[in-house]
């Protein structure tokens, strides 16, 4: 009886197209989109600092969504240009955002959106009543 | 007169180390690819126009707070109150800590500002309020 000796090889040709294939699979569910958002950073807990009253903004927004800049109605869209007369008038003001607790989040946004448009960099959240 | 070859140059590429190369490749992906992503909760998120995107995926959190005030980190439900000390944890294990705030447009500021006091408390103050590109 004679015996049979398979070849004990495994084939390496299509290695590559199994490679490639789980390589197209990554590449296809890596997620490139990254998160985008508004950046803000907050200050540190029981910082108080006094600022002279010539250097703040206040900008208030109620629960309607409509903004009071230092005492003064102003529309969302001329914020950014008034923002920008501001900061060109003087350039270490600080807004100072303060919102009604019923105010959405929304207008907030909007708001801090057109500080961040008028390149407005020290932006401060007030605390709540 | 005749002329012969006087290299003998093969016209193959060797394509034996190919899978070695592809290989790495795939590795690589595989080490770049950031998988965990939560589901969070189902927000609309709001819109603003001077987006910037988070430089990495590695060191952000994700803060979920849906319209009817629910709040969930890592997928789990978590009460206004404690997100100080699951954010202080956070931010003690890892301390270049981003806070991506995933909030409903029609959120309440009140929710809003009691998270800011509760990210305060835990030291947490790197904020990114996720948002969508207007139109």
């Amino acid at each position: 009886m004679k015996k049979r000796v398979k070849p004990g090889e495994i084939p390496t040709a299509s290695m590559a197209d199994i490679a490639f294939l789980l390589l197209i699979f990554f590449l296809v569910t890596t997620t490139i989109d990254m998160d985008k958002g508004l950046g803000q950073v907050l200050p540190p807990k029981g910082e108080q600092m006094e600022v002279p009253k010539k250097n703040l903004s206040n900008l208030l927004i109620n629960a309607r969504g409509e903004v009071l800049m230092d005492n003064e109605p102003v529309q969302i869209r001329d914020l950014r240009r008034r923002v920008q007369e501001k900061l060109a008038a003087n350039d270490l003001l600080i807004f100072s955002v303060k919102t009604h607790p019923r105010t959405k989040y929304q207008s907030y946004i909007n708001v801090l959106d057109a500080l961040k448009q008028a390149k407005a960099t020290r932006i401060s959240i007030a605390e709540p009543d | 007169m005749k002329f012969e070859a006087k290299t003998k140059a093969t016209t193959k590429i060797p394509t034996a180390s190919m899978p070695d190369i592809i290989f790495m490749l795939l590795i690589f992906f595989m080490v770049t690819t950031v998988l965990r992503t939560y589901e969070g909760l189902n927000v609309f998120l709001p819109q603003a126009r001077k987006i910037e995107r988070l430089e990495t995926k590695r060191h952000v959190s994700y803060i979920f707070l849906s319209k009817d005030g629910l709040i969930s980190i890592d997928d789990k439900i978590i009460a206004m109150e404690n997100v100080k000390h699951i954010m202080y944890e956070k931010r003690v294990a890892d301390p270049q800590l981003t806070a991506s705030l995933k909030a409903d447009k029609n959120v309440q500021m009140r929710l809003i500002n009691n998270l800011h006091m509760e990210l305060r408390e835990a030291d947490a103050l790197k904020l990114n309020y996720s948002s969508k590109p207007a139109p």
